[in-house]
């Protein structure tokens, strides 16, 4: 049942290819103002979701509601409230980026002023380009436009799908701090789809794995993270004499593996600081904690098991 | 609707290719009249070397008019693998440049879509008529100037008095659009089925070009697929430059395109209204 705070609900949501079985009796819930990050190996379903979700491929079975209205039934309505990325970003070549920004607005309905267009430009840090074509662009320029043409309308829910591909580490955190920024106060709702787990980890607040089409975990990022203990890396200066006063203490069985000058360990989160101190207060050095307990681990932890 | 076909129209003409057709046109028409300004009175004395026996030909039979209807019975045969060049690419160009997820993410309708880019294919097709009528009628005008019209079948002559031809002409070119329009149709309908545009070029030139060798080879099995080959049809406008005009022919010849318009439209519109979007 749909309530006031759901944005987006996929409910036994089906879609084949002849024989293959690309999304698998699907359910996931976006709420309003949610980062959502989406999150699934490679032929798991995101892009075929994510086409179903903009109507660009339809279902066998199942249901999609958008802002509590059926997809199927009142499309033109829910997109005139989405912006996406779909893949990777693809424009009309032969014309400028502008041009494929004021052609897309007028698509979509909407009376765009030139202001809002260079607005949008300088956001995405290609306003001194506009007037250049597509076909001169990279293809971290594209992508930044793809972002551009997403919030074209000012749409209330952005889907974007690995929406960092391509750009350089300083694009990555641009991007990332824009979704943010978007979420937090433009107060928008984010359906992020993404290969680097450690950007859904950082901005996303709730999350969805799948894979084989189907759901595998969903829920609050930080409480999915925190089920289990943390693997944290302790990196020693003399790993002998860590060992050695690390014997017949209640930390040698919580070591899990010794490699060069690494102690790693299983630890709850409050422990590491006691750890660390224990070692420090032995005289032995520590040049680095690191912890382990990632997104990517819980994330291969999770697939594994599912396959 | 309107601003959807202005943005097709837009994009149809800010590629290249769709120039292609109106160069060839602008240069091979303009060499034709360079012909027929040296050579055309060989021609036609050739052509009327019969005729010149039994009867006395007095005026200008070498006219803008009698050179229009030259080109029109040459070039109209060729027309239509220009217009696959730009038709061909109206759906499955949007595939091979991954736009139609720009466009059917959007809030406009599938059929809006479909409509909007028939139309500039339409128009394109209409345009290349009007540049063809424009560099053939009107440049031959200006060069050659207005006469009768000498008209040339197997089993009969006609001449055409100079005030009883322009506006045959203009019908033959509005047939000609028809025409084209089929052609249009065709390839836009096999630009829906796939992701590339050169699938769709070549198809359609295919289709074309066997029916045209069907058409020619005068068997009687070939006689009775005939009439069912719209080939046989885009060629009527020659209808119009009968004596007395066959309406009910001409008319029956309408119907025929204007059917194969309609169920052309209607299946791409069918396929691309459910057409999984995966480019």
């Amino acid at each position: 049942m749909n309530d006031f705070n759901t944005v987006i609900e996929i409910s036994n949501l089906n879609k084949r290819f002849k024989s293959i079985v690309a999304v698998n009796n699907l359910n996931l819930k976006v709420l309003k103002g949610d980062v959502f990050g989406f999150l699934g190996p490679n032929g798991a379903g995101k892009s075929t979701t994510i086409r179903l979700l903009l109507s660009l491929i339809a279902p066998n079975s199942g249901t999609i509601n958008i802002f509590g209205n059926s997809l199927k039934e009142h499309r033109k309505m829910i997109l005139a409230r989405v912006g996406a990325i779909v893949e990777k970003p693809d424009f009309y070549n032969y014309l400028s980026a502008y041009k494929n920004l004021e052609i897309l607005a007028k698509i979509s309905g909407i009376e765009v002023k030139q202001t809002r267009i260079f607005e949008l430009l300088e956001l995405v840090g290609l306003k001194e380009r506009y007037k250049s074509k597509i076909k001169t662009y990279s293809h971290g320029m594209k992508q930044r436009l793809g972002i551009a043409q997403a919030l074209l309308h000012d749409p209330e829910l952005i889907i974007l799908d690995e929406p960092t591909t391509g750009l350089d580490p300083f694009g990555m955190k641009e991007i990332r701090d824009l979704i943010i920024r978007l979420s937090k106060e433009e107060k928008k709702t984010i359906f992020l789809s993404s290969h680097i787990l450690s950007e859904i980890e950082m901005i996303a607040d709730r999350m969805v794995i799948i894979n084989k089409g189907s759901t595998i975990v969903e829920g609050d990022v930080k409480e999915l993270l925190n089920t289990d203990s943390l693997k944290v890396i302790f990196e020693v200066n003399d790993i002998d004499t860590s060992k050695s006063v690390l014997e017949n203490t209640k930390w040698y069985k919580k070591i899990t593996s010794i490699t060069g000058n690494n102690l790693t360990f299983t630890l709850e989160q409050n422990e590491i600081s006691e750890i660390n101190r224990f070692l420090v207060e032995k005289e032995i050095a520590v040049s680095a904690v690191i912890p382990k307990r990632s997104l990517e681990e819980y994330f291969l932890k999770i697939t594994s098991e599912a396959n | 609707m309107l601003t959807l076909f202005k943005i097709e129209f837009l994009k149809v003409f800010k590629k290249w290719r769709t120039y292609i057709g109106f160069i060839a046109v602008g240069v091979l028409v303009p060499l034709v009249h360079l012909a027929m300004y040296l050579e055309g009175q060989n021609s036609l004395d050739f052509i009327t070397r019969d005729l010149q026996n039994s009867f006395l030909l007095v005026g200008n039979l070498l006219n803008g008019y009698w050179i229009s209807y030259i080109i029109l019975n040459v070039i109209a045969v060729h027309i239509p693998f220009l217009i696959t060049l730009v038709a061909g690419d109206l759906l499955a160009g949007e595939a091979t440049a991954g736009t139609y997820r720009l466009l059917i993410t959007r809030p406009i309708s599938r059929m809006e879509i479909i409509i909007s880019k028939f139309l500039a294919g339409f128009a394109y097709s209409a345009l290349l008529i009007l540049w063809l009528a424009i560099m053939s009628l009107g440049l031959g005008l200006v060069i050659f100037g207005a006469g009768e019209l000498l008209v040339v079948r197997s089993e009969l002559i006609i001449i055409f008095d100079k005030t009883d031809v322009l506006w045959r002409f203009l019908l033959a070119y509005g047939f000609a659009i028809l025409g084209m329009t089929v052609v249009c149709s065709l390839a836009f309908f096999f630009s829906s089925l796939v992701e590339n545009a050169i699938g769709p070029i070549i198809t359609t030139m295919a289709v074309i070009i066997i029916f045209i060798i069907i058409s020619a080879i005068d068997v009687d099995i070939f006689r009775m697929v005939k009439p069912y080959l719209f080939t046989n049809y885009i060629l009527k406008w020659r209808d119009f430059f009968n004596d007395p005009l066959d309406t009910n022919q001409i008319l029956n010849s309408i119907f025929v395109l204007s059917g194969h318009i309609i169920t052309l439209f209607g299946i791409t519109a069918i396929i691309f209204q459910k057409k999984d979007i995966l480019s």
